[in-house]
């Protein structure tokens, strides 16, 4: 079936089948491979990115669900090739990443979470990022790195 | 894990959808947002020869002020649900269960009649829904019909709806007086409650639903009788364990599932008590 998807602002047509996962189409049928695969079973929240501008599991989404939609992605986060976004600048000024393979869906959750509620507490950021899982850092960076990008005392 | 090969149909209206069902039926699954129905499909629990994707249907997505009840469409997602301020101040313990769904990204997509048609015991919603008495309005091939929460949860993961039926509205009666508390005990955050319990207390009515202590979602018929026979909350939530068979699992034997009941509706008492 073909779906037509504006990913990152670019409009992608591609000829799927119909069982096809948004996170494989994004990553093999785009070549998009920011966006990573964790559990598999929508616990983890690797494979977060934003479906018409909300956080969603794409290992829980068909590609053909997104037919018509627009996905962003880790990769069209940043305003150009030489500029970070805010979030991403704030989890590397506050270390909030250790082996990385969480950092894309935990930065495109923390955006997500900050679009909802612009000024959170740290329970608030605690709360909202649940669906994410860091087996490395155990969040304390994580967390004062939203905080940080949110503008508050981090 | 992908799921197994299917045919795909998007229906761009109820009428078609009912349509698509009538023609495929117990061969198709409807897909909402599909976090029940495709976690199923990943692990080839569930392999329906045809998938009807009903997520487009926005005229099934409202939170309508229906008088006596909010009359809210079965495609409404749980995000809409947990921030409107009309479920907010007329039915807050519908607000709260579905604050503890899943997690964010989940809430994003999943749908309540989604939620509510796959029938999950484990699931937040059908306890308060239960203790609230909702009633469900199920679209048939020849028209609509209601049906109580009570009758709504037939058995495990199976509920009133027929293989050619969409499930279109769910009405909640309005309660902003109401005392009530949702209690849900699990190990992580986002995960399914080990047991859990909704509690509503109306004008001397009280309604129980407890969470995973039963195959289905259930009533606690003996705390409710309990507490309308007068009984204190520590009292009444002392038979919360009594009528229902609970589950064992990785995560809990039965017994402690009991344990955990008993306490969790004599919390959930005490505080939609004290409302």
């Amino acid at each position: 079936m073909q779906v037509n998807v504006n990913v990152n602002g670019d409009g992608q047509s591609h000829d799927v089948e119909p069982r096809t996962l948004l996170v494989h189409y994004l990553r093999d049928a785009c070549g998009l491979t920011g966006t990573n695969v964790g559990c598999d079973s929508s616990s983890c929240g690797a494979c977060t990115v934003h479906f018409n501008g909300e956080a969603v599991k794409s290992c829980t989404m068909l590609a053909v669900q997104a037919d018509g939609e627009a996905v962003t992605t880790i990769e069209g986060l940043a305003p150009s090739e030489t500029e970070l976004h805010p979030m991403q600048q704030a989890f590397h000024e506050c270390h909030a990443l250790q082996c990385g393979y969480c950092t894309p869906g935990m930065v495109m959750a923390a955006v997500s979470l900050l679009d909802e509620v612009p000024n959170p507490s740290e329970h608030d950021v605690r709360e909202g990022l649940e669906g994410n899982l860091c087996r490395c850092t155990g969040y304390h960076n994580i967390v004062k790195a939203v905080l940080s990008a949110a503008g508050g005392d981090a | 894990m992908i799921p197994a090969a299917f045919d795909y149909e998007r229906a761009d209206s109820a009428e078609q959808a009912l349509a698509l069902l009538g023609e495929h039926g117990d061969e198709a699954k409807l897909l909402a947002g599909g976090h029940s129905l495709i976690p199923l499909m990943k692990y080839r629990l569930a392999n329906p020869a045809v998938v009807i994707d009903i997520g487009r249907l926005n005229d099934l997505s409202y939170i309508n002020d229906g008088g006596d009840h909010l009359a809210i469409g079965a495609l409404t997602r749980h995000r809409d649900i947990e921030i409107d301020d009309l479920v907010g101040s007329q039915t807050p313990l519908l607000a709260a269960a579905t604050s503890q769904v899943g997690d964010p990204q989940v809430r994003h997509r999943g749908t309540i009649g989604g939620a509510i048609a796959h029938g999950d015991p484990a699931s937040d919603l059908p306890a308060a829904l239960l203790a609230l008495r909702a009633t469900m309005v199920i679209t048939g091939q020849d028209g609509a019909r209601e049906v109580s929460a009570d009758d709504f949860f037939t058995g495990f993961l199976e509920t009133a709806l027929g293989d050619t039926d969409l499930l279109t509205e769910i009405r909640v009666p309005k309660v902003p007086d109401a005392g009530w508390s949702f209690q849900k005990f699990n190990r992580r955050a986002q995960d399914w409650a080990i047991v859990g319990a909704a509690v509503l207390v109306n004008n001397g009515s009280t309604g129980v639903g407890l969470v995973n202590m039963d195959s289905k979602p259930v009533r606690s018929a003996a705390v409710e009788a309990a507490v309308s026979g007068g009984a204190t909350a520590s009292d009444a939530a002392a038979v919360a364990a009594e009528g229902v068979e609970p589950p064992a699992d990785l995560n809990a034997s039965v017994e402690y599932r009991q344990h955990l009941a008993r306490v969790l509706v004599r919390r959930g008492l005490e505080e939609a008590g004290r409302a």
